[in-house]
């Protein structure tokens, strides 16, 4: 029973709470719109959430999955040289101390600074996305490779070269088992990151997408779809981080 | 025959600050076929040794020959059973076998490792367990997968470094026989080293005593012959006089050098306890 109240009642409680204070909030501010004119004015995209009905006008759905889409696709490229590049860092003492400086300083950018550049050097908007996703999402991978790496124990290390394993079975049998939490744990880590940067390149670039959809209902004035906007990022970031966090439970229980 | 030469061995570890010197010109000479252990405190640099010993680090000066040749790296006929079994977590017990067996036959087929894996498990009493992660293994029963990891291998060199530190008496008693066991039972002679800070347990299972004073700058003692058949017992030990006598020759061996008890082998004076700590950062 208890566990009950403290699984379902509590969590509810606290979305009941959020949804008081935006009723207030709207009664009070111009142009807000209410919960209840927001479900309204959204349900069209809700209740059908697969139809399209033109460039930008389609469900909900729809749109996160072309957002999600270009997420995966900037995601998975931050990995593939994120990965690689969290492994030569955590190996090579050289390699480290000559990249840890140009790291530290590329990873603080903010991804609104990165879009202009990759629209400069791809001249087209959805490249310049994929580039901006993968520079700004990668460094968590990096970083908890190496790190992961850096904290294999000696005793590993040990029995590869007394099971006299060769460069490729050390990196397939003992290095990438040990690292394969860390490197989850960066890639949650990176999926939330490309997930926040989707937004801001899709309202920048104006590409089909939770974020283009936002940025146009803006312009055209319709505030309570920027609010289903919101939600649905929020709820889709959610699921994202949930599960990446399920994958990474079951590698860290091995 | 002289199976394997340590000579002039010495070893020192660096800081930034100090500079420590953990062996001294180190000797040691193993016949084929004979089990040695060399006993000291916890701290003496014994593990620095065996390291050294195995091929795993390098002296600063002196060498180390196996069979006339120099060692460079891990001997291709040696194993090594660490103290902390050191298994590999995400393979079963048998595949952790199997390793070190393709390491030693690359040549054989898969199945033949598998077979040759499961017959050794078999032979420390893990026959039922051989699908488990080793952590769904008791600490005896991983110390017993990496035993049977090294007689796999059908090695002609053992290393053993403190085998049995890590376990409870009575499994610490069990494993020791079947050790001496399968050390009588391999095909062709095992020659042994093992590191132990348990007098008693040198006793049991060696055919020489090498004490070794507690570091920094460790020496090896004059070698000490057990002139006793094997099996032995661990109750045969307790009175029979020439284990007495040895008992008595390598406690005043080392006690000339530390006012100790090394009948206690878990007590560890203070400054070995710092000396440890040194070493655990190492």
């Amino acid at each position: 029973m208890r566990t009950r109240i403290t699984n379902i009642v509590l969590p509810a409680t606290g979305v009941v709470c959020l949804g008081l204070i935006w009723t207030l909030l709207a009664a009070n501010v111009k142009d807000l719109p209410s919960p209840l004119k927001t479900w309204q004015e959204s349900k069209i995209y809700i209740l059908q959430p697969l139809e399209k009905r033109g460039e930008m006008d389609q469900g909900i759905l729809l749109l996160a999955y072309y957002s999600l889409l270009r997420v995966g696709k900037g995601f998975l490229l931050g990995a593939l040289i994120g990965t690689p590049l969290g492994f030569l860092l955590g190996l090579s003492k050289t390699f480290s101390r000559m990249f840890d400086p140009v790291i530290q300083v590329l990873r603080p950018i903010s991804p609104l600074a990165w879009l202009p550049l990759g629209l400069i050097v791809f001249q087209k908007s959805e490249p310049a996305a994929l580039f901006t996703i993968a520079l700004c999402s990668m460094w968590p991978t990096v970083i908890n490779t190496m790190s992961g790496v850096k904290s294999i124990p000696q005793e590993y290390w040990n029995v590869a070269k007394v099971l006299r394993l060769s460069k490729f079975q050390t990196f397939t049998k003992v290095l990438a088992p040990a690292t394969l939490p860390y490197m989850f744990t960066g890639y949650r880590l990176s999926l939330g990151i490309a997930w926040l940067v989707i937004v801001a390149s899709e309202m920048l670039t104006g590409t089909p997408g939770v974020g283009g959809f936002l940025w146009q209902e803006y312009n055209s004035l319709i505030y309570a779809h920027i609010l289903l906007c919101i939600l649905t990022i929020g709820v889709v970031g959610f699921l994202l981080d949930r599960m990446m966090g399920y994958i990474e439970m079951r590698l860290r229980a091995i | 025959m002289t199976f394997v030469e340590i000579r002039n061995v010495s070893k020192s570890f660096s800081s930034s600050r100090s500079v420590r010197h953990v062996l001294k010109e180190v000797n040691l000479i193993v016949e084929e076929g004979e089990f040695v252990s060399v006993v000291g405190f916890t701290g003496s640099g014994k593990t620095t040794l065996l390291n050294i010993a195995a091929g795993l680090s390098q002296p600063d000066t002196g060498y180390v020959k196996i069979n006339g040749k120099e060692v460079n790296g891990i001997h291709h006929d040696a194993a090594v059973v660490f103290q902390n079994y050191s298994l590999l977590p995400w393979f079963s017990a048998l595949e952790n076998v199997r390793l070190a067996v393709g390491a030693a036959f690359p040549k054989w087929e898969r199945n033949r490792q598998l077979a040759q894996a499961e017959k050794y498990l078999e032979k420390v009493g893990l026959g039922h367990a051989l699908h488990r992660r080793p952590s769904q293994l008791s600490g005896g029963m991983r110390q017993r997968v990496a035993i049977a990891r090294a007689f796999a291998a059908e090695p002609s060199i053992l290393f053993l470094d403190e085998p049995f530190n890590a376990l409870d008496a009575l499994t610490r008693s069990n494993l020791q026989q079947e050790l001496a066991r399968l050390c009588s039972e391999a095909a062709k002679p095992v020659t042994t080293i093992m590191i132990t800070n348990n007098l008693d347990e040198a006793l049991l299972l060696s055919d020489q005593i090498v004490p070794m004073t507690r570091g920094p700058a460790a020496k090896l003692g004059t070698p000490i012959n057990v002139r006793l058949a094997k099996p032995r017992t661990e109750s045969q030990l307790l009175h029979d006089p020439t284990a007495v006598r040895i008992r008595s020759e390598v406690v005043e061996f080392l006690s000339d050098f530390i006012h100790a008890r090394p009948r206690e082998s878990q007590w560890i004076p203070p400054t070995a306890q710092a000396a440890q700590a040194v070493e655990e950062q190492i």
